[in-house]
């Protein structure tokens, strides 16, 4: 996703003379294209995330469209209250950027774990939050997010997630993209896990199952519609992400289900559980720890599906 | 004051003592604090406004202003006063300060109120932004400068420190901090709660091209800010020597006021001694 990422910003840094990025030192292998090519719209902050915020407020108030890049929690957290006084309330054109969401960087350690950062992001005015599922989305989002006139965050995987979409979506900010049809179960991904959630759509579809599968790049603003359509027109729902259940996807799908003024669907969320990891795993290796392989995901939702309903064991 | 009209000495000193009166009647009737940080400033505000700012009330969005970032954003009575005195808004706006339903918050803000760049209140944050600014403008070759207005406390943020780092780094010599050094901090006087000193030497030391000025000497604080930059290739510091509650006599050097704000009673003494300064 990241070089999809870095592609794309580099063709619209073309175009835009106002596209700007700031590293913090990191993207090695990443972005020297870009810093050769638009030398005078580079900028390495150096080992200095508040500052590094606040460079790109000062160059967003002066007419800039400023990416900042850095991985894991090191973009956010460090310089979270620069993020929300100085990017969100002043709807400074910022794009926080950051690589590894989730547990890319898996056996680096928990200070690299990014599990909480679309939940805190999530909580700030302005905001917009997009974790794209694949690396087509990823290029339509840094894209989307340059079109924007305001804060977002975009959470990137590290590198290697396959293509999920057969086709170019109709990518829009807000809008759920639905990659299959279904009326018995929703499933709802963000993030890297889109690719889990299609091929477990698929085996549960082999069974019978009607399977709605959606794309939920952008976490907030939380398309409130296609959950809510999801929870009266399908009979259980299942969020899926690389994020703590606590606040990320899962609890913007939640806040919208609690609601509505109906019934509405029974809810699952799939994620990371609210704990900091103790064994030492690469990213695929945490995952199943915390039961977001696609054989643990399967399971999950067969499991839940036989006890409801009695169809699937 | 608009681009075209510069102030006098004596002007600048008449409108010195105008914006203390301001925020004293501000501070005593919204019952708020931090009386004792805008009257050290005052004198630093109207010498910018008065004399060294490019800005244009009637055009506070001016592409080619000069950027002026407050970040001691807790001194915001005297800012907007600033403000109002400048022309970018009428002085009788100042009665919305820290009122419910106006839009002057007890920290500085610029939401509905012109000519403020940037909301400040939580400290180190001017800065980092006011160095963008200033990495914009030099990469475009354009003529405005940046200034950013900080209170000594607020040197214990290391926010400032990586961007005094970056500043060095990028020769952003249309950058110019203002320290207000009026030695006392939050809790107490900056020397017994982290030392700063020797100052000009860490700025020195940091790449920056240093004067240190009497921050209530209207000549002073213009000679440094009238020549600018100090030094061709490097960011400009300011230590503007301060003292806290200056112009209220029984005010200054005095911890209790950057909390405690004048009863009605000491208001009129202290209008009256401002008045007589």
């Amino acid at each position: 996703m990241r070089t999809a990422f870095i592609e794309t910003l580099n063709e619209l840094a073309d175009q835009d003379s106002r596209v700007c990025l700031i590293v913090g030192d990191l993207g090695f292998s990443i972005i020297e294209a870009f810093a050769e090519k638009h030398p005078d719209q580079f900028v390495n902050a150096g080992v200095s995330e508040q500052n590094m915020i606040g460079l790109a407020v000062g160059m967003a108030l002066t007419g800039k469209i400023v990416f900042t890049y850095s991985i894991g929690n090191f973009g956010t957290l460090r310089c979270l209250e620069q993020i929300r006084n100085d990017v969100c309330y002043h709807r400074a054109n910022v794009k926080v950027v950051a690589v590894g969401g989730g547990l890319g960087y898996g056996n680096l350690g928990v200070t690299h774990h990014a599990s909480e950062d679309v939940a805190i992001m999530r909580a700030l005015p302005n905001m917009t939050v997009v974790a794209p599922g694949d690396p087509i989305e990823a290029r339509l989002a840094t894209r989307a997010v340059v079109a924007h006139d305001g804060p977002a965050y975009l959470r990137l995987g590290k590198a290697g997630e396959p293509v999920v979409h057969t086709t170019q979506p109709d990518f829009e900010l807000g809008r759920a993209l639905t990659l299959r049809e279904g009326s018995d179960v929703t499933l709802i991904a963000s993030g890297g896990m889109l690719a889990t959630a299609d091929k477990v759509a698929k085996d549960i579809a082999a069974q019978g199952i009607g399977v709605r599968l959606l794309s939920m790049h952008t976490v907030k603003p939380i398309d409130r519609e296609a959950v809510t359509r999801a929870a009266t027109e399908t009979r259980y729902v299942f969020t899926l992400e690389e994020h703590s259940i606590e606040g990320g996807l899962g609890g913007a799908v939640a806040e919208v289900m609690a609601e509505m003024d109906s019934g509405h669907a029974p809810l699952k969320r799939i994620g990371l559980r609210p704990e900091f990891n103790t064994t030492v795993g690469d990213q695929n290796y945490l995952k199943s720890l915390h039961g977001l392989d696609h054989e643990s995901v399967l399971k999950t939702i067969q499991q839940i599906i036989a006890r409801s309903y009695g169809r699937v064991g | 004051m608009s681009a075209d009209h510069r102030a006098s000495d004596d002007e600048l000193r008449a409108l010195a003592r105008k914006l203390r009166s301001h925020s004293l009647r501000m501070i005593s009737q919204a019952k708020t604090s931090h009386i004792g940080s805008c009257l050290s400033v005052a004198d630093i505000l109207a010498v910018l406004y008065g004399r060294i700012l490019r800005v244009d009330p009637k055009r506070p969005a001016w592409p080619s202003r000069d950027r002026l970032i407050v970040s001691k954003g807790h001194a915001a009575a005297i800012v907007y006063a600033a403000v109002a005195e400048a022309g970018f808004m009428p002085v009788e706006r100042l009665a919305e300060f820290a009122r419910n339903g106006g839009q002057l918050y007890g920290h500085v803000t610029h939401g509905g109120v012109p000519g403020i760049e940037m909301s400040s209140g939580s400290l180190g944050h001017g800065l980092p932004v006011g160095t963008g600014m200033a990495l914009t403008g030099k990469r475009a070759g354009e003529p405005w400068r940046v200034f950013v207005v900080m209170s000594d406390g607020e040197l214990d943020e290391g926010s400032n420190w990586e961007a005094m780092l970056f500043a060095c780094h990028h020769q952003l010599d249309n950058l110019t901090i203002i320290i207000d050094y009026n030695k006392i901090q939050s809790l107490d006087w900056v020397d017994k709660t982290l030392r700063l000193e020797p100052l000009a030497d860490k700025f020195r030391a940091f790449g920056w091209s240093v004067r240190e000025v009497d921050g209530h000497d209207v000549k002073e604080l213009s000679s440094a800010l009238g020549t600018l930059p100090l030094e061709g290739g490097k960011p400009n510091a300011i230590i503007a020597h301060t003292v806290k509650g200056k112009g209220v006599s029984w005010m200054e050097g005095k911890v209790l006021w950057h909390y405690k704000q004048p009863t009605p009673d000491e208001l009129i003494t202290a209008l009256a001694e401002v008045a007589a300064s």
